[in-house]
């Protein structure tokens, strides 16, 4: 029987470097706040060969708004995202607040959570909602990925083992956006299942994500068609008036049979789906409120 | 939270006395993070120890290899069973746990081998390479299966571990209990962990006389000892146990954990072995509350007095002994809860299976039990259309009631008073504070329903059935420099507690002295008993109190010949010793010279007897404790989720010794109560944990801990030194009822199991255990 190795734990100051180590070794982890990743390392359910840490890498770890997005390196701590970003990102934001106690989001990144790919992670349903986009990148190129392609499996994505997450595209949010999570203690839980939501006015458009109730993170499509539908039947995006009960339960019911939703010991099966469809239908009402009630929306051009 | 208020002082008083808030040396310490815990222990030429475990919940074991893992660079022993030189089996009260598997494993975690090496990954490494063969068999999971006749067994004897039957009244004659109202439910508790932050680890240091000692995590030094010592096969007086910095208690290290296993590789190796466990290890390495199934039939007049209950409870012990023949004889004393019931007909029984094991945690059996009668109150008094509080006031014992044990209370037991003060307080405001939600995006109060449930509850302090228990204090009055300060030692473990505080504060209030020095006894020092069953400020304070008084007449002796006049000197205060109206008759400093007066006591408590085997009827307890909860809670009836908004809290400590760490049990009991109610639970499935880790087994966060407003009565107990009646448990024994029933009122569902799911909370679930059985 052969021994695993020890593990490298680099620390290069570039990217380039990072990179080179990602394409020298296969099986390289990368890491960022290792708020994952050093869990199951110090369980010892992996031994990779090496792990490269990108916190030192300062391109990584900066955001900047041009054209009506936020890019965000993929280093940047969820709490610098909820300080900074709540204008432009409110539903990361909100969703980042969400992430542990304060510890772990000082250290946890949207950059990490996406190469974790964990289904219950807080940040994906609001990526899926804002329909983002993440830039990947390796020794052989970069690549950008819609977020709503990236996600293939349980903890898997489109990401290839010598590529690095570098950052995440996000539209700056041009009407309400929330996030609601259902778990079973007040903070620092691991979601039991979650649902974004996020208004696009210009658009006509109502983006969805939902959390902890599938394989993987994923958008509510038939929820969204949905209610895209019904708002331009009833010209609600200019009228603002409120949405019918029978909306926003149809809507919440579309949601949940998106989901396909395990057992495990954070909740029953039966029980995520029918939060979905509880947060789902909650998360709209609130949001088209705040749309109604929103002034400085009503003057803004819409569809 | 509303700050308790002691008593006006008696300005003669030594300050830092008995009632006054002393701080407790190690709290700064631990707040700044300087305080060593076991874990933190170092020595030099130091070895890591690690543990090999059981996969599986039940198999045989064919063999073990250890060539490869000894051949790793690095390693210094690798050891099994064959090198246990002494008994290889432990037990605080049954001995049938073995040190090291020998042929079989009964439970996921149980320990094979053990090895040292230079670091702890080595270590871990090493431990992957010990080739075990098991023959896997299929575990023994469920506790009511397993007293089938043709269930496997888990151990030669049988499955049955204790069977605890009591019969008073029409039941003990033979007689059939019947009422005109009668109410049946089956209740379920959940498996509870300690969730201490500090896991099982210590440091074994060799010693050039051939023997060890142990630096320890524990409750109670002088048990562990007398099973190390059988272990290794040494004499006693070549094992030293020692207490190291204790990071929680709360039942989980009444057994031995990583004990043995350095001491074995410490004598090996001849050098110092440090074990620490991993978080997902602890979950595995120490015992839990034991998971309970309950079916209660209470019968009542139409006015609400009770006339009967009838009750069968199965615990499941896991799979081996540690204190559950104890905690059946705890549920079973508390299993009528604190009310008069003339009949009853009551069966506990704890079973082996091969889930793990579970003994003592903080209410020792009585949470349980209290689950089940509160829950059973609550039906009763909606069958009546009777207030639930009403119902029991009208129920409560009282000094001179019965108990379910036939114990005549021959002390105050004001359960009423209790429950009227926690009924009489003001409700909290409709609304919910402002931000109460921030931590929530579920719900911004769409679905919520407000809930308020009342529980009260009981339990045994201390030990019961005949055992002899006491605890060992020196105490000692010397002069330095004209200063004069007393050192108190004894082997009593401070594990969060107090104890020590508690000590200097009696020393304080018997020689009338400020400074007190609290030293550790090790194992070579009399026993102060464990640190468990709310017992240490009594005992181990009796202890203290009466070494302190031994001292105090022989320093008033030696005042009176100095002053040649007999029976003068009659106390001692302000570093004085004083008449009898008070003066100062001299400096206590002169009477002492450099002659300093110690005593040793060794103070045992009033005698309990045995249970009868076939009644259960018996003066088996020495104290009982009481308290009483009302949870209000803001239910969101959809999601099923649940935040506490005020927990009111009622508790009779006969003598508040030390009103801030009063407070601070009675908060964390009916913290650890509300999680039991609401996300504490180790999940098991085929006998394997499913959520060893802080990341799914749930405590209470700060955000899920309400507003509490605690209400202390101090009636004193005349049997025990102060009248202090022990305060450890009692908060944490009504809580989980009573913030259940909050829930249950919020929701009008029967929720007959905790901890509650969002799942049941929200109507989805059908529990097992609804309905009549």
């Amino acid at each position: 029987m052969s021994l695993p190795a020890a593990m490298d734990f680099l620390l290069p100051d570039r990217l380039d470097e990072a990179l080179h180590a990602m394409a020298a070794r296969a099986g390289t982890v990368p890491v960022a706040g290792g708020t994952d990743v050093m869990v199951r390392l110090a369980r010892g359910r992996e031994r990779p060969p090496a792990a490269v840490d990108l916190t030192r890498i300062p391109a990584l770890a900066r955001w900047e708004r041009s054209a009506g997005r936020v890019r965000l390196g993929a280093t940047v701590p969820y709490t610098r995202l909820a300080d900074e970003l709540a204008g432009p990102l409110p539903g990361l934001a909100a969703a980042a607040r969400t992430v542990g106690s304060r510890q772990i989001r000082n250290r946890g990144t949207v950059g990490g959570a996406l190469g974790t790919a964990s289904a219950g992670g807080d940040v994906h349903p609001v990526l899926l909602a804002c329909d983002a986009e993440v830039e990947l990148v390796s020794a052989r190129g970069t690549r950008r990925v819609p977020v709503r392609e990236f996600y293939t499996g349980p903890g898997r994505t489109v990401r290839a083992p010598d590529e690095l997450v570098r950052a995440v595209r996000v539209p700056e949010a041009e009407g309400p956006q929330g996030y609601a999570k259902a778990g079973r203690r007040g903070a620092l839980v691991v979601a039991t299942c979650s649902f974004a939501v996020a208004l696009w006015p210009s658009r006509g458009r109502v983006g969805t994500g939902i959390g902890a109730a599938a394989d993987r993170p994923l958008p509510a499509c038939e929820a969204e068609g949905f209610v895209a539908g019904e708002l331009a039947e009833r010209r609600l995006w200019r009228s603002r008036r409120p949405l019918p009960d029978s909306v926003l339960t149809r809507f919440g019911e579309l949601a949940a049979a998106a989901a396909s939703p395990a057992d495990d010991v954070r909740g029953s099966s039966a029980y995520r789906r029918h939060a979905v469809a509880v947060l789902a239908r909650r998360s709209l009402g609130r949001a088209w409120d705040d749309y109604c009630a929103d002034r400085r929306a009503k003057e803004a051009p819409c569809a | 939270m509303t700050p308790y208020t002691p008593h006006t002082p008696d300005s003669r008083r030594t300050p830092g006395a008995v009632g006054d808030s002393a701080p407790r040396p190690d709290g700064p310490l631990k707040v700044r993070g300087a305080f060593a815990y076991s874990s933190d222990l170092e020595a030099r030429d130091m070895l890591w120890g690690t543990t090999l475990r059981s996969p599986h919940p039940r198999a045989r074991i064919l063999a073990v290899g250890t060539a490869e893992a000894l051949a790793l660079p690095g390693v210094h022993a690798v050891l099994t069973h064959r090198d246990v030189p002494g008994r290889n089996l432990h037990g605080a009260m049954v001995v049938d746990q073995p040190v090291l598997a020998v042929d079989a494993v009964r439970y996921e975690g149980e320990p094979v081998a053990v090895v040292a090496a230079e670091d702890p990954e080595t270590a871990r490494r090493a431990a992957e390479l010990v080739r075990v063969a098991y023959e896997v068999l299929p575990p023994v999971t469920d506790a009511e299966a397993a007293l089938a006749p043709d269930s496997p067994a888990v151990h030669a004897g049988g499955n049955l571990l204790r069977h605890v039957p009591l019969r008073r009244g029409r039941a003990a004659r033979g007689e059939p209990l019947t009422a005109d109202v009668v109410v049946r439910g089956v209740y379920e508790v959940g498996m509870q962990d300690q969730a201490f932050l500090g896991p099982e680890s210590g440091l074994a240091v060799p010693d050039p006389d051939g023997g060890v000692t142990l630096h320890v995590a524990t409750q109670w030094l002088h048990v562990d000892h007398d099973q190390v010592v059988a272990a290794l096969g040494l004499p006693r007086e070549k094992v030293r146990l020692h207490l190291a910095g204790v990071g929680g208690a709360f039942g989980a290290r009444e057994d031995l954990s990583m004990h043995a296993h350095a001491c074995l590789l410490a004598l090996r190796t001849g050098r110092p072995v440090k074990m620490c466990y991993t978080r997902e290890e602890s979950f595995v390495g120490h015992v839990h509350r034991h998971p309970a199934r309950m079916a209660y039939e209470h019968g009542a007049t139409r006015d609400g007095r009770l006339v009967y209950v009838r009750a069968s409870i199965v615990l499941d012990g896991g799979a081996y002994s540690s204190s559950s023949p104890a905690v059946a004889g705890t549920v079973a004393t508390c299993s009528l809860g604190p009310y008069e019931v003339p009949d009853a007909e009551v069966d506990v029984r704890v079973v082996y299976t091969n889930n793990p094991p579970c003994g003592a945690m903080r209410g020792f059996g009585a949470v349980q039990a209290c689950f089940g009668y509160e829950s059973q109150m609550d039906r009763l008094a909606r069958e009546l259309g009777m207030d639930p509080v009403e119902l029991r006031v009208r129920n409560a014992v009282a000094e001179g009631s019965a108990v379910a044990n036939g114990q005549v209370l021959d002390h105050p037991a004001p359960v009423a008073e209790l429950l009227r003060r926690v009924r009489d307080r003001p409700m909290p405001p409709a609304a919910p504070p402002e931000g109460a939600h921030l931590a929530r995006t579920a719900s911004r109060g769409e679905s919520v329903v407000r809930g308020v449930g009342y529980a009260v509850g009981f339990k045994n302090v201390g030990f019961v059935e005949g055992f002899d228990d006491y605890s060992t204090a020196r105490v000692r009055l010397e002069s330095a420099g004209g200063q004069v300060r007393a050192v108190v030692t004894s082997a009593a473990a401070e594990v969060g507690q107090g104890v020590v505080t508690v000590q200097a504060q009696i020393a304080r209030t018997e020689l009338g002295v400020e400074q007190v020095a609290v030293e550790f006894g090790d194992s070579s020092f009399g026993s102060a008993g464990p640190s468990s069953s709310s017992r240490q400020t009594y005992v181990t304070g009796g202890a203290v109190k009466a070494a302190a008084e031994a001292v105090r007449a022989r320093v008033l002796e030696r005042a009176d010949r100095l002053l040649g006049r007999p029976g003068t000197a009659t106390g001692l205060s302000g570093g004085a010793v004083t008449g009898a109206g008070g003066q100062v008759l001299c400096k206590l400093a002169d009477v002492l010279g450099d002659e300093a007066v110690e005593e040793t006591v060794e103070w045992h408590h009033r005698p309990t007897f045995p249970l009868d085997p076939h009644t259960g009827q018996g003066d088996s307890v020495f104290q009982f404790a009481f308290a009483a909860h009302r949870a209000v809670v803001d239910v969101d009836v959809e999601l099923g989720l649940v935040r506490a908004v005020e927990i009111a809290t009622a508790q009779d400590v006969g003598k508040a010794v030390n009103p801030q760490a009063l407070l601070g049990q009675i908060h964390g009991g009916t913290v650890q109560g509300l999680g039991l109610a609401l996300m504490e639970e180790i999940r098991v499935e085929g006998g394997l944990m499913q959520n060893p880790s802080f990341t799914d087994y749930l405590i209470p966060t700060v955000h899920d801990v309400p507003p509490m407003h605690v209400d202390v009565l101090e009636l004193a107990d005349p049997h025990a030194p102060y009248g202090v009646r022990g305060v450890g448990e009692p908060p944490n024994i009504s809580s989980p009822a009573a913030v259940a029933a909050a829930v249950r009122d919020a929701t009008g569902l029967d929720l007959p199991r905790i901890p509650l799911r969002p799942e049941d909370v929200a109507g989805l679930t059908r529990t097992p255990g609804s309905g009549v059985r």
